[in-house]
């Protein structure tokens, strides 16, 4: 059992911070890295990448947006209340290396994951250019946290709600033009259409570029199999080959078409379960 | 019994669910021996003087001596003499292919049914199950030795059993958050109940082996670290194979396509079955295909029909004679309205826009001459192909050694096919490591891990007891 230590709500309530006790977990952990949960006996295992880890406190931080069963319950555990599970850390951690001037591009909660890496290359000696994005201004997460992890940070808003008006792929596109080769490296992390575009944008530039996959695991230890995707025509697992890969050779198509495979599913248990709340509610 | 007459004492047959019922359910096919059949059963073993049967099985059970105590209507003494030589009777009673150890060589059978070995053991399990009247087994003094067991599988469970009761200190790591290894994520409900596994692991705690769940060695902690921060003498490493083989060909990652690992880990260790009520969802499949023959893809097979489809076909390359499971797998499989499709190979999957298995396209095969391994050669008879439909496709052609662990410890020798090298006592290249089952000889059964187990836990406390 893992206990939650602190609670944040995040773009109104739908991204949800929780500070956790892990003590083993957090002494390994390195950015990048993921841990799989199980909320409860009867709930199913997901993958989360760890944003943030304090070793000295012996805690993890996990972000998640509500999108369903699972992350809804994962929500209505309080401070004080346990996680069943955590196993971790998982996967490769990020290469980081002083390079010269790098590209962090976040969307959504994939900021969270990418705020760690994000820091870590600015630690280690390199120029770090940030952009963030998000669908308005209330959706936005970790503007500040972004900011003191990077020299530079853009932030854009799909409606134009704050910052630059548009998506990211425009900034990295403008940053891209303006840095030329002096750009050794970009890593963006969010929605698989962002990272496809991203991906795009960088390879017209020729410069290598980073992706983690957050695709659906069981075990996220090799022995499944259910996290395969394809990167440069081989199968590759998310778990234990990545969660990063090139992102010039990742087949982002495939990738989308497999993380639509429970939808009906995940659309049952959700309206299972907020019937559930909504009559614990009543009564 | 008319012992004194001779008289002849029929083999007990095993009660089981008719196959009608059972193959949309996922409780126990076999119901289990009444006491009264039990000691009928016991009655017709012949206690031969140099027992045979003894030798077929791999972790040396005295079967004459505990057969005896069942047919003398002593289950207490059965039972003790079980967990002499066999942490995991209730597990061994049901999933062991006893037709191929010691019932294949019991005397009785040569002409005759041989004595039930496995029920019998099944029996003195289950009745001992839960009691308070069954002295605990006795352990002997501490000897203040560490021991860490990687992996909760039978054969890290013998490890443990045995060496706890020797004095030592036993930790047990498992990667997943319920221990068992493939006894809860891969042997299905309706073979091994999943509260069987968990009285077999709460007993060997009772007799103070500690679990520790949701630590996957390698990467939450290494071997060496066991080793040295963590302050173990000796590592067992008993992951099992852990890597799922694929059949590379096109196709094979649209949606509906699973491992055996994945579809069996997501509705037993998941219980996918019971969605809803459980969350882990799992693709129901109206007509399922089922890639191999051996005892995993019968449990692939007979877990699909239980989920509710409409058809299940296993497609198998070779031919009936040459089928790996056990013939009593097959034949509940048969029984439950599994067809077979013998002689066929899998060329590509199809998929429709979405992403989703709709059809797979299967070589006709037909058998040249024997190839390494002895059996005969399947080869694809030219221009004769045909198309299945299907919406769910599991994959059960063997699995691979998963390099987690072995990229992860320096010194650990492995072969070219990444399973570690150890020798026939377990004993691996690197010192004070061992390693059983699976992950050192390749896919196998779960009594040859038990029995991998036994061994390297002789060789483990000879090595913490006299240094050898």
């Amino acid at each position: 059992m893992f206990q939650i230590l602190s609670k944040t709500e995040l773009a109104q309530g739908t991204v949800v911070a929780n500070e956790i006790m892990a003590p083993k977990i957090a002494a390994k952990a390195k950015p990048g890295q993921f841990v799989i949960l199980r909320a409860n006996e009867t709930g199913e295992r997901i993958p989360l990448t760890m944003a943030d880890t304090d070793p000295v406190r012996g805690t993890i931080t996990i972000i998640y947006q509500v999108v369903g069963k699972t992350t809804a319950l994962l929500k209505s555990l309080n401070v004080m209340d346990h996680i069943q599970d955590i196993a971790g850390p998982l996967g490769r951690p990020t290469p980081i290396e002083k390079k010269g001037t790098i590209i962090c591009v976040g969307g959504g909660t994939g900021v969270a994951v990418l705020h760690p890496i994000t820091r870590g290359f600015k630690q280690a000696g390199n120029k770090v250019i940030a952009i963030i994005g998000a669908r308005t201004k209330d959706l936005l997460i970790m503007e500040d946290k972004m900011r003191a992890a990077s020299d530079e940070l853009h932030v854009c808003t799909d409606d134009g709600s704050y910052g630059h008006h548009g998506f990211v792929t425009d900034v990295l596109r403008e940053q891209l033009t303006k840095l030329g080769s002096e750009v050794k490296e970009a890593v963006t992390i969010g929605p698989v259409p962002m990272m496809k575009f991203c991906s795009k944008v960088t390879a017209e530039f020729g410069v290598p570029t980073m992706v983690s996959l957050n695709a659906i695991m069981v075990d996220g230890t090799g022995m499944c199999g259910c996290c395969r995707v394809a990167v440069g025509g081989e199968t590759k697992f998310a778990c234990v080959d990545g969660p990063e890969f090139d992102a010039h050779k990742v087949d982002f198509e495939g990738l989308s078409l497999r993380l639509t495979a429970y939808q009906k599913q995940e659309r049952e248990a959700m309206d299972a379960y907020q019937r559930k709340c909504a009559c614990a509610a009543k009564a | 019994m008319a012992e004194d007459k001779k008289e002849k004492v029929p083999r007990q047959k095993m009660p089981e669910q008719a196959p009608e019922v059972r193959r949309r359910n996922f409780q126990e096919v076999p119901l289990g021996y009444s006491a009264e059949q039990a000691m009928a059963e016991a009655s017709r073993c012949l206690q031969c003087k140099k027992p045979a049967c003894v030798e077929g099985c791999p972790v040396g059970v005295t079967i004459p001596e505990f057969v005896h105590f069942i047919a003398e209507g002593d289950f207490v003494k059965a039972i003790l003499k079980l967990w002499e030589k066999n942490s995991l009777p209730a597990v061994c009673g049901r999933v062991c292919p006893q037709e191929s150890q010691c019932q294949g060589r019991c005397i009785v059978g040569k002409k005759d049914d041989p004595v039930s070995i496995g029920n019998l053991e099944r029996f003195a399990a289950d009745w001992a199950r839960g009691r308070s009247d069954v002295p605990m087994p006795p352990i002997a003094a501490k000897t203040g030795k560490k021991v860490a067991v990687v992996g909760s599988g039978p054969g890290g469970l013998t490890v443990a059993g045995d060496l706890i009761r020797k004095g030592h200190e036993v930790t047990i790591y498992e990667a997943f958050h319920k221990p068992g290894g493939v006894l809860v994520y891969g042997i299905p409900e309706f073979r091994l109940p999943k509260e069987i596994v968990a009285a077999e692991v709460n007993f060997l705690e009772k007799l103070g082996v500690k679990v520790e769940c949701n630590t996957v060695v390698g990467q939450s902690v290494t071997v060496d670290e066991l080793l040295t921060k963590e302050g173990f003498d000796a590592v067992y490493l008993g992951v099992g194979a852990g890597l799922p083989t694929f059949l590379k060909v096109p196709g094979e990652n649209l949606i509906g396509v699973y491992s055996a690992n994945e579809y069996l880990t997501r509705s037993n260790l998941m219980k996918a079955y019971l969605f809803p009520e459980y969350d882990t969802p799992l693709v129901k499949g109206e007509h399922v295909v089922v890639f191999g023959g051996g005892n995993v893809a019968m449990d692939c097979l007979r877990t699909s029909m239980r989920m509710g489809a409409d058809d299940v076909k296993c497609i198998y390359r070779r031919s009936r004679d040459e089928l790996p499971a056990r013939s009593e797998e097959v034949h509940h499989a048969e029984q439950e309205g599994v067809q077979f499709f013998f002689l066929h190979a899998p060329m590509r999957f199809i998929g429709d826009d979405k992403g989703w298995l709709k059809a797979v396209e299967l070589q006709e095969m037909r058998l040249g001459e024997p190839d390494a391994s002895g059996r005969r050669r399947p080869e694809p008879i030219p221009g004769s192909t045909k198309t299945l439909e299907c919406d769910l496709a599991i994959i059960a052609v063997g699995s691979g050694a998963n390099p987690l662990i072995t990229a992860t410890t320096p010194g650990l020798a492995v072969n070219k096919w990444g399973y570690i090298v150890a020798d026939e006592a377990g004993k691996t290249k690197k010192a004070n490591v061992w390693a059983g089952g699976d992950i050192v000889t390749g896919a196998a059964t779960v009594i040859l891990a038990a029995g991998a187990g036994r061994l390297a836990a002789d060789s483990i406390h000879k090595h913490l007891t006299w240094g050898w």
